[in-house]
């Protein structure tokens, strides 16, 4: 087969150009700084504060769409219901929609005066511009994730195994727990570890929702952007290579779940 | 004396039988009513919740003031300098990750080599890198504190604050689009029609364009489609490398972000309007491209795919 030379110098090239070398530019960036200033960055309390907002509003959104996205995958696969296509269809919105228009739209829904904030508030829950905001944008961007990684292993179960199941005297919750259920959980878990990576590194449909105040609900990404209005570009690459250790760590682990995924159903 | 076989059953009793048996197997593999109707009725909540209402909330809110005000909004210089940025941007960055994702998987689905799945993991690297780390590490390395910057600034070459800066920050962002749709695609198809071709004396380019270009279209529209949603979209990484400064390096989303910090709603969601239309013709292409491929290919978003 010709074009091995051309194809592979080609792709080596133009990944070291736009990926490799930037990326590796940022980590040399850290040795022009000493051990001490980076570490005052990068454990100082409002670092330490926007990690622990960071991972933890993702977890709970990832969470959130973990349970959710296995019913809705259940749904569109098993059951039948008009409008099924549509919704199906708008499932991906999240991927397409551009963050920003995420981010001013949902503040608009859960504003004390928004659509549903004006509801919420009498209730006593203050959405916009809380860590509660920082969740909701977090579980919109993260919201197909699960659907998508599950729906295929869905449709891809016999459903003979589940008669076969029934035929031996399980019940409808037996057979769902035993048997359908750990067929799914390789999905599951990468479902989950790709929405919470994803929601890790977000930026721009939180930062209109979270009212951005220091210690409370400002996320990482947002702190590296402060850093850098301030022209303080090592405090910066600091917090960068934080975060850029985070997410190879979540890839890595992406990569394991994955290989685990296929490694079952190959 | 002969037992009473299945066979001897009345016609009755036999569809008496088939009918229990139906119902007992439809118990025991179909969950009860009311859990069904529980979990469409919840499931459609939330998903109205996230998927529809913003829908709404976009064009009701652009639409506030009224149609003068809306297309005073999107006709008015800066905000359309800023969809011309938009447009340039994408017509740049989205060729050029389709020339490197076509030749990425011509390498990797063609050919065995070392060092393979590491390079698929590296095309990956982008999606994993937060937008914000994605526009700082190319301030890194051309802004005036950067590697390059006192250099490129002795030449008077501009790409931080500038146009060129946008452009970099895109093409990183959207770079895994087309290589990861049409890797895991090029690789169940394998080299057979190709080599075929080569046997019938076909040269390199001849393959590519008679015989790989047709197999892959569908494949290669899809990434294409959300490579381009993506670059018009993209707001944390452009955000940092822009400098933002009006009708020079605006790009739609930073344009929806000043009016909106300057309390300009309306003229904000008229511009955000522009996006979600984009973002919902995508859509449509992208089911329709699933209709149009599910009989030989199954496509799924770059995000889920796996090699």
């Amino acid at each position: 087969m010709p074009g091995f030379g051309l194809t592979l110098g080609f792709t080596v090239v133009y990944l070291s150009l736009i990926v490799l070398i930037p990326l590796s530019a940022a980590f040399l960036r850290t040795f022009a700084m000493s051990w001490d200033q980076f570490w005052a960055t990068v454990a100082g309390p409002r670092a330490l504060a926007s990690y622990r907002l960071s991972l933890g509003a993702s977890l709970v959104a990832a969470a959130v769409n973990t349970v959710m996205g296995l019913m809705a995958a259940w749904v569109l696969v098993r059951y039948k219901f008009p409008g099924k296509k549509l919704v199906d269809a708008l499932v991906d919105l999240p991927f397409a929609l551009p963050t920003a228009v995420a981010g001013i739209t949902l503040t608009a829904m859960f504003a004390g005066n928004g659509w549903l904030g004006s509801y919420l508030e009498p209730l006593g829950i203050k959405a916009a511009f809380t860590q509660l905001g920082v969740v909701i944008a977090l579980t919109f961007i993260g919201l197909p994730f699960v659907i998508r990684t599950v729906e295929p292993v869905l449709q891809d179960i016999d459903p003979e195994i589940e008669e076969a199941a029934a035929t031996l005297g399980a019940n409808r919750w037996q057979s769902w727990r035993r048997v359908i259920f750990p067929e799914l959980m390789p999905a599951l878990l990468t479902g989950f570890a790709l929405a919470f990576a994803r929601a890790v590194g977000e930026y721009g449909s939180v930062v209109f929702i979270s009212g951005n105040m220091p210690m409370r609900t400002e996320i990482t990404p947002l702190l590296i952007v402060t850093k850098l209005t301030q022209f303080d570009y090592a405090g910066a690459t600091a917090l960068a290579i934080a975060m850029l250790s985070m997410s190879f760590v979540l890839l890595l682990v992406i990569n394991l779940l994955q290989w685990w995924n296929r490694a079952r159903y190959a | 004396m002969v037992e009473p076989g299945p066979l001897r059953l009345s016609f009755m009793e036999q569809l008496k039988r088939k009918i229990t048996a139906n119902q007992r197997g439809g118990a025991a593999v179909n969950e009860p009513r009311f859990v069904r109707v529980g979990l469409i009725v919840a499931v459609l909540f939330f998903l109205g919740v996230f998927l529809v209402l913003p829908l709404v909330v976009v064009f009701v809110e652009a639409f506030k003031k009224g149609i003068e005000v809306y297309f005073a909004s999107v006709r008015e210089p800066n905000a359309a300098a800023a969809i011309w940025l938009t447009l340039l941007t994408a017509l740049i960055a989205v060729p050029a990750n389709i020339v490197f994702g076509v030749a990425a998987a011509w390498a990797i689905s063609k050919f065995e080599f070392p060092g393979k799945s590491l390079l698929v993991t590296l095309i990956d690297l982008p999606f994993s890198v937060s937008p914000v780390v994605s526009g700082l590490i190319y301030v890194l390395l051309f802004g005036l504190q950067g590697w390059l910057g006192p250099w490129l600034a002795e030449h008077d070459i501009k790409l931080i604050f500038a146009v060129p800066g946008i452009v970099l920050a895109t093409m990183f962002v959207t770079f895994p689009f087309v290589a990861r749709e049409l890797i895991p695609l090029m690789q169940a198809q394998g080299n057979e029609e190709e080599v075929a071709a080569r046997v019938l004396g076909a040269g390199g380019w001849q393959i590519f364009w008679r015989v790989t270009l047709p197999n892959i279209k569908w494949g290669l529209l899809y990434g294409v489609i959300l490579c381009n949603a993506r670059a018009m979209g993209e707001f944390g990484a452009v955000s940092v490398v822009s400098g933002h400064i009006r009708g020079l390096t605006n790009t739609i989303p930073l344009h929806v972000e000043i009016l909106y910090n300057e309390y300009n709603s309306a003229g904000a969601f008229a511009m955000a309007s522009l996006l979600t239309v984009l973002t919902l013709v995508t859509l449509a292409l992208k089911s329709l491209i699933d209709w149009k491929s599910k009989k030989n290919t199954m496509l799924s978003p770059p995000w889920t795919t796996q090699v």
